[in-house]
């Protein structure tokens, strides 16, 4: 469903070069598997949204950032209910995943925060994206997606994306 | 002997069936939190997306959904205004006495224009509040005991807010709380028995 592209930035790499071989191992290898990315639509005057998707780490690491060309500010955010009251915070550490394990950034818990967005997103559009994550080693990785544009009133919770079925299918 | 059993069976049913009418005619009352006779919540006098102001009494009739958010929030304030789109839709016929108002608490961000355009995405009948200044805004606020703040982060600023949405009947009454957690099917049943009290 989601083709993307992993880039290791280690700093070896540069001394070694970015020899064809050692790219092709980073992409058999990659770290993290992203499935189902979506950004929900804006309209003129908002300044912000959110994108949603599931990270599947298959060694540890935190998501710490993001870029997009849609919006000059990423940032990591978790949305929570403390009471009755909604609060919104961004992950001062990144978002840690633990190997193995997969996360969703879903309405009602975490997302990435595209902020200042300088005109709307709208629906059907493809939004690149791209995921900073650091590994356990210290190690920078980054991941280019591109989530598509779903409706403004998608509700939390969607009744026709069930957890099965993603990944792999197309 | 077997008399005697017969009448303690016979009592034993009928305690039963009080124990298990009164569990029914309890979960016959509303899902939501039933706030009847409420103390704040009384009205409000803002203007609209059009610059017009509003009160509650300008929806005598309509069961009316009050919800206090802010326009650059990704996903609480969104899942609220679409599941208020669901309940209208479970409601049917009866939806068009269902009436959706939005009091922005971030009126510095929230202008009127955008206010309509993200309404306008859910339901173009759903009404959009601008309290014009700070002190309206905390007022506003202060009359309905919603909890609102600002908040940085990084880049800018978010708002941390109450999230629950309140109901009045169709004589503007103040009747309900319902959680941000409640299901619109739910939602929709406390809807409908409120319309039916005032058809
Ligand atoms: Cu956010």
């Amino acid at each position: 469903m989601t083709r993307f592209v992993v880039r290791r930035n280690l700093l070896a790499w540069l001394v070694v070069g970015a020899v064809a071989g050692v790219t092709a191992t980073a992409h058999a290898q990659a770290p993290v598997t992203i499935t189902d990315p979506w950004v929900r639509a804006t309209v003129p005057g908002q300044k912000a949204t959110g994108a949603f998707l599931q990270i599947t780490a298959h060694e540890a690491v935190t998501l710490v950032g993001g870029k997009t060309p849609v919006a000059p500010v990423v940032e990591i955010h978790e949305m929570k209910m403390v009471g009755d009251r909604m609060q919104m915070r961004a992950l001062p550490n990144g978002l840690a995943i633990g190997a193995g394990q997969t996360v969703a950034l879903e309405p009602g818990g975490y997302h990435v925060m595209l902020i200042d967005l300088p005109k709307a997103v709208e629906v059907g559009q493809k939004v690149p994206l791209t995921l900073t994550f650091t590994t356990t080693n210290g190690e920078r990785l980054d991941v280019d997606i591109e989530a598509e544009v779903r409706p403004l009133g998608r509700m939390g919770r969607p009744m026709s994306h069930g957890g099965l079925g993603h990944g792999p299918q197309r | 002997m077997g008399r005697f059993i017969g009448a303690l069976r016979r009592i034993i049913w009928v305690l039963l069936c009080a124990v298990v009418l009164s569990a029914c005619s309890d979960r016959a009352s509303f899902h939501a939190q039933e706030i009847t006779g409420a103390e704040f919540g009384r009205d409000f006098a803002l203007p609209d997306t059009e610059g017009q102001v509003r009160r509650l009494a300008d929806f005598r009739g309509e069961v009316v959904a009050l919800y206090f958010g802010f326009i650059q929030c990704p996903d609480v304030c969104p899942t609220a205004l679409a599941r208020a789109v669901e309940v209208k839709r479970l409601l049917g016929a009866q939806g068009e006495r269902f009436r959706v108002v939005f009091i922005t608490v971030d009126p510095e961000r929230d202008r009127p224009g955008v206010v309509r355009a993200y309404l306008d995405a859910f339901d173009p009948t759903f009404v959009g509040l601008i309290p014009p200044d700070a002190a309206t805004l905390e007022a506003t606020a202060k009359a309905f005991r919603v909890f609102y703040r600002k908040v940085p982060t990084g880049a800018s600023y978010t708002m941390d807010h109450t999230a629950t949405t309140f109901v009045y009947d169709p004589k503007g009454k103040l009747r309900l709380a319902v959680p941000h957690a409640m299901g619109a099917t739910q939602f929709a049943e406390d809807v409908a028995r409120l319309l039916a009290e005032a058809p």
